[in-house]
């Protein structure tokens, strides 16, 4: 969107409990909180198609019950389930199958292929919708890739402690074959198609891997969320379990722009979030990564930092958040940023609460409180 | 023949607690009662065709595990879930 938006805005929280949708107007000072939507169901990813800003799909898991999606057409007003919700192909007999647990995240299909989407599960698989959600299939380029087993923990007691996921599903918007994808487990990284999902490589070059002799494999690389930038295609950014790294397409190699953040706060996070228009702005939420990684606001006193030169400099933007003794942790779907001027920002805790910023992370308020565990934070326009 | 329903798959047999589904063996009327109320197996069948955790299924007063069992008219199924976490 190369002109800032300025009318309403709707934030969709997904939790662990259920979800929540927030909704402002443009000036963003004030903020309705509607729900929960299915409370008790666990629900992964929240997110409103920005093609037709009418249509929201879920990605949830009831209790035991097992995956699915739900759809809405109407901003949330409605719901129905998916008539084919992801699940992996039936395994030829005597064959180990496998089964998704949960749906971990959602991506809107490129702008050309108006009622598809993307899905990624735990364990990893990447699934694709050609009819706004309805039916789901298994993109056989990925299931069937002779490296799947390689790129995909096959033990799950291995991997991230909600299982391995596959996630950050990322399409150039100038063509609809070339896809990007996380994968986060013991094993991963990041991995390229330009063929809509036939074919897979690694995209890792420069990136460090977690826990194995040779700190810069091929793969087996832990990215926490892959962004590209709308309007820079050729532009990529990562928080990493090893970091903060930025990619200049055409090259193929990571460089680590979070070395430059301040030694005490360190380049540790699970979110990363981009600027609408400005390819060179980032904000990041830092997270302690020393000892045994407690994976909270550094010292106990929470900051999100920005970068306005691709990384070269980073800023602290802490004013109004929490001045000490605030153990925040914000997992990887659990930031965003709307699309006016200046920026709205948006994260959400695994505490329950909701921090928004209207003026590029220049000042946080408390937008809400008390929710159960927050999974997924997107901000999105409402209206034009 | 009658199936009981568990609170949490009411949403699929508009409240009902009690349906009707026929089938010569479980897995026959999972299917008959899938058609009755679209969605309802995948919620207690995963696709590997392995009962979820925390489902059971009893005929009459039997815990069946297997779907290939064998059903007669009179039989009752009943569905139970034992949601658990906090």
């Amino acid at each position: 969107m190369a002109t800032p938006a300025n009318g309403s805005v709707g934030v969709f929280v997904a939790t662990r409990k259920g979800a929540w949708i927030l909704r402002s107007d443009g000036a963003r000072r004030r903020w309705d909180l509607t729900g929960p939507i299915f409370l008790g169901h666990v629900a992964h990813h929240l997110v409103l198609d920005p093609r037709d800003r009418r249509s929201l799909l879920l990605a949830a898991r009831t209790g035991h019950l097992g995956p699915t999606v739900f759809r809405s057409t109407d901003q949330g007003a409605s719901w129905k389930e998916a008539s084919r919700p992801p699940a992996f192909p039936k395994a030829r007999a005597g064959e180990p199958g496998r089964v998704v647990d949960h749906v971990f995240w959602l991506s809107p299909g490129h702008a050309s292929e108006p009622n598809v989407w993307y899905a990624g599960t735990s364990p990893e698989g990447l699934f694709r919708s050609e009819d706004a959600g309805d039916h789901w299939d298994v993109v056989p380029g990925f299931e069937q890739h002779p490296m799947r087993i390689d790129w995909a923990i096959v033990d799950p007691k291995q991997s991230t402690p909600d299982g391995p996921i596959l996630h950050s599903i990322t399409i150039d918007p100038r063509d609809a074959r070339h896809l990007y994808i996380g994968i986060s487990g013991n094993d991963g990284g990041v991995f390229e198609s330009l063929d809509k999902g036939l074919n897979w490589k690694p995209l890792n070059a420069g990136c460090m891997a977690p826990a194995v002799p040779d700190p810069y494999p091929e793969y087996g690389q832990d990215p926490h969320c892959l962004r590209l930038h709308p309007l820079a295609p050729d532009v990529l950014y990562q928080q990493n379990h090893c970091g903060i790294y930025r990619m200049q397409r055409p090259a193929s190699r990571w460089e680590r722009i979070g070395e430059n953040m301040p030694k005490a706060v360190g380049d540790i996070g699970f979110p990363i979030v981009l600027h609408p228009r400005d390819p060179r702005t980032v904000w990041v939420f830092p997270m302690d990564g020393t000892d045994v990684w407690p994976r909270t606001s550094p010292d106990g006193k929470p900051a999100v930092y920005v970068t306005r030169d691709a990384g070269q400099s980073w800023q602290r933007q802490d004013r109004g958040l929490p001045a000490s003794q605030a153990w925040l942790t914000v997992r990887r779907q659990a930031m965003s940023a709307d699309a006016h001027d200046p920026v709205g920002l948006y994260f959400g805790t695994t505490s329950g609460e909701l921090w928004a910023s209207s003026d590029e992370g220049a000042q946080w308020s408390e937008i809400a409180r008390h929710l159960p565990l927050i999974h997924s934070v997107e901000a999105a326009e409402l209206s034009s | 023949m009658k199936v009981w329903i568990p609170q949490a798959l009411l949403s699929y047999t508009d409240q009902r607690k009690l349906v009707e589904a026929h089938g010569a063996t479980l897995a026959e009327l999972l299917t008959d009662l899938d058609r009755r109320h679209p969605g309802i197996r995948f919620r207690m069948i995963d696709e590997q065709g392995g009962l979820r955790p925390h489902v059971r299924l009893f005929v009459n007063h039997d815990d069946v595990r297997q779907l290939d069992v064998p059903l007669r008219a009179t039989d009752e199924v009943h569905i139970f879930q034992a949601l658990s976490g906090g």
